[in-house]
């Protein structure tokens, strides 16, 4: 059945929405403009994933959908409808004890201010799950997608690095 | 961002009655990276958008047949990408889509919506105050009195040089692909080439589809050139970028080492996806040296018309054409 915004919610420019956010359901209803970012920062109060360039150019608002990275900017929220949302807050342990990418951020120095430290690291994870950590160019390639403006590169190479060698 | 009327499908007819429904201004959305990218900076500003990003029948893709390659127009971009198929057999079509873009924006965007993927030009995304004839028609173009380092040295008008910005696109030419495409009045298939429109004297129009039809597939005639092809990109930065200068080449060699089969197209450099039927020519017959592949890039930037600031494109291009040809003979089956 096609679904328009304009029956049976109330509004031409809302709409009900089911989803998972780290493991929790949420029920909420939407702006059919609203992106992701802003639904999860503005409205659930999920404050990890940041708001750089709101164009998909900086990756400081990755997470996962469904087990694969976006850009949660240019993801109109609408879009989430029954997904499961992974962001930073969903990686460590049940007992906050870290992930070991976390752990190898802070073991390789792998950021400064820390504003892209969310993105890079839900980005790290794909990376990895993805198996494009085979060597230092091919992370460098598939990490392409997230911008530190610290300048934390060699860092965060050697972090997804690290984490990979311990995989194997 | 404007307000729009906001319409979920789930199947291909749906979609189309949809689209019939909510007029020709409206707008599909797929992935999103382009479209809603381009509403945010209220660029595109539709009165409805129609999501199709759930219909099953448009994700799939096949790169088994030993006829055809069938890309479904709702397939993302990383997983086409990661093929094994393709990466071994038409290594060209891989390199268009993971050196395009990043891996978050491969994974949502899809490959129909990446075909229609609007200009990056900085006086179209730019907004007001800047003259635009492709956003608003007849106020003129403020990249020929401006920075025209990203503009194009083919297919341009007096109206418009804005680049399209596309790889899959300009990989997708060389291989003579077909688009099939559905509308109100039923199924259609034309060229890829001619799926595309140059400027001319009407800029805002910019691709060959009817109000309500639907991209469903690509499809590829299957070739032996696939093997022996390349997708060489030239960017700014060596990823996430868009190309400066790009060349697709893929090509056969005959018993005594010479080209047979030959097909070269070239990005970042036209209004529409650009064939180049003089470099393959200049190509066809001959061994592939430093000096005959350097002859193609020649053939294919000959017809160049640059601008103030775009004219090492034409060195960089021959350049570019002429490692892209060494690269497809370096795999290429005789």
């Amino acid at each position: 059945m096609a679904a328009t915004a304009s029956t049976g919610v109330g509004s031409a420019h809302e709409l009900d929405l089911s989803c998972t956010v780290n493991g929790e359901p949420v029920r909420v209803r939407v702006d059919t403009r609203e992106s992701l970012l802003d639904l999860l920062r503005e409205r659930l109060g999920v404050t990890g994933p940041k708001k750089g360039c709101d164009h998909g150019q900086c990756g400081a608002c990755t997470v996962h959908l469904d087990g694969r990275r976006v850009v949660s900017c240019l993801t109109p929220a609408v879009q989430v409808s029954g997904a499961d949302v992974t962001t930073i807050e969903g990686v460590a342990g049940p007992d906050g004890e870290l992930h070991p990418l976390q752990q190898a951020f802070i073991d390789h120095d792998a950021l400064q201010c820390g504003y892209c430290t969310p993105g890079q690291i839900m980005s790290g994870l794909a990376c990895l799950a993805e198996g494009h950590a085979g060597d230092d160019d091919e992370v460098r390639e598939y990490m392409s997608g997230n911008l530190c403006r610290c300048g934390a590169y060699a860092g965060i190479v050697a972090a997804v690095r690290a984490v990979a060698e311990q995989g194997r | 961002m404007r307000p729009f009327a906001y319409t979920k499908v789930e199947t291909l007819a749906e979609a189309v009655d949809a689209l019939v429904a909510a007029g020709p201004q409206a707008r599909l959305l797929a992935g999103g990276t382009t479209l809603y990218d381009l509403m945010k900076l209220e660029i595109e500003t539709p009165p409805a958008v129609v999501d199709v990003h759930r219909v099953a029948d448009l994700a799939g893709f096949d790169t088994s047949g030993d006829r055809e390659l069938v890309f479904g127009a709702g397939a993302r971009m990383a997983d086409v990408a990661e093929d094994g198929r393709l990466r071994r057999d038409y290594p060209a079509l891989s390199e268009s889509l993971w050196r395009a873009a990043s891996q978050q924006l491969r994974n949502m965007a899809t490959l129909g919506g990446n075909l229609l993927q609007r200009t990056r030009c900085p006086y179209f995304r730019g907004g007001e105050p800047f003259a635009c004839n492709k956003r608003r028609p007849g106020s003129g173009c403020a990249a020929r009195e401006g920075l025209d380092r990203s503009h194009a040295l083919f297919g341009g008008s007096e109206a418009c040089i804005a680049v399209y910005p596309g790889d899959w696109a300009t990989a997708l030419v060389a291989f003579d692909a077909e688009v099939d495409v559905l509308g109100p009045g039923g199924a259609r298939s034309l060229p890829l080439v001619r799926l595309h429109r140059e400027p001319g004297d009407t800029p805002q129009h910019e691709h060959t589809l009817e109000p309500g039809e639907i991209i469903l597939r690509v499809r590829v005639p299957a070739t032996p050139a696939g093997r022996g092809s390349a997708y060489l990109k030239i960017r700014d930065r060596e990823s996430y970028a868009f190309a400066v200068v790009s060349a697709a080449v893929a090509l056969t060699l005959d018993g005594d080492g010479r080209v047979d089969e030959c097909r070269i197209a070239v990005g970042g450099v036209a209004t529409r996806p650009w064939r180049v039927p003089a470099a393959e020519q200049a190509l066809r017959g001959n061994e592939i040296t430093e000096a005959s592949a350097r002859a193609a890039g020649e053939a294919a930037f000959a017809d160049a018309r640059p601008g103030r600031d775009n004219a090492f494109k034409i060195e960089l291009g021959t350049r570019t054409v002429a490692d892209a040809v060494r690269l497809a003979g370096s795999r290429a089956v005789a």
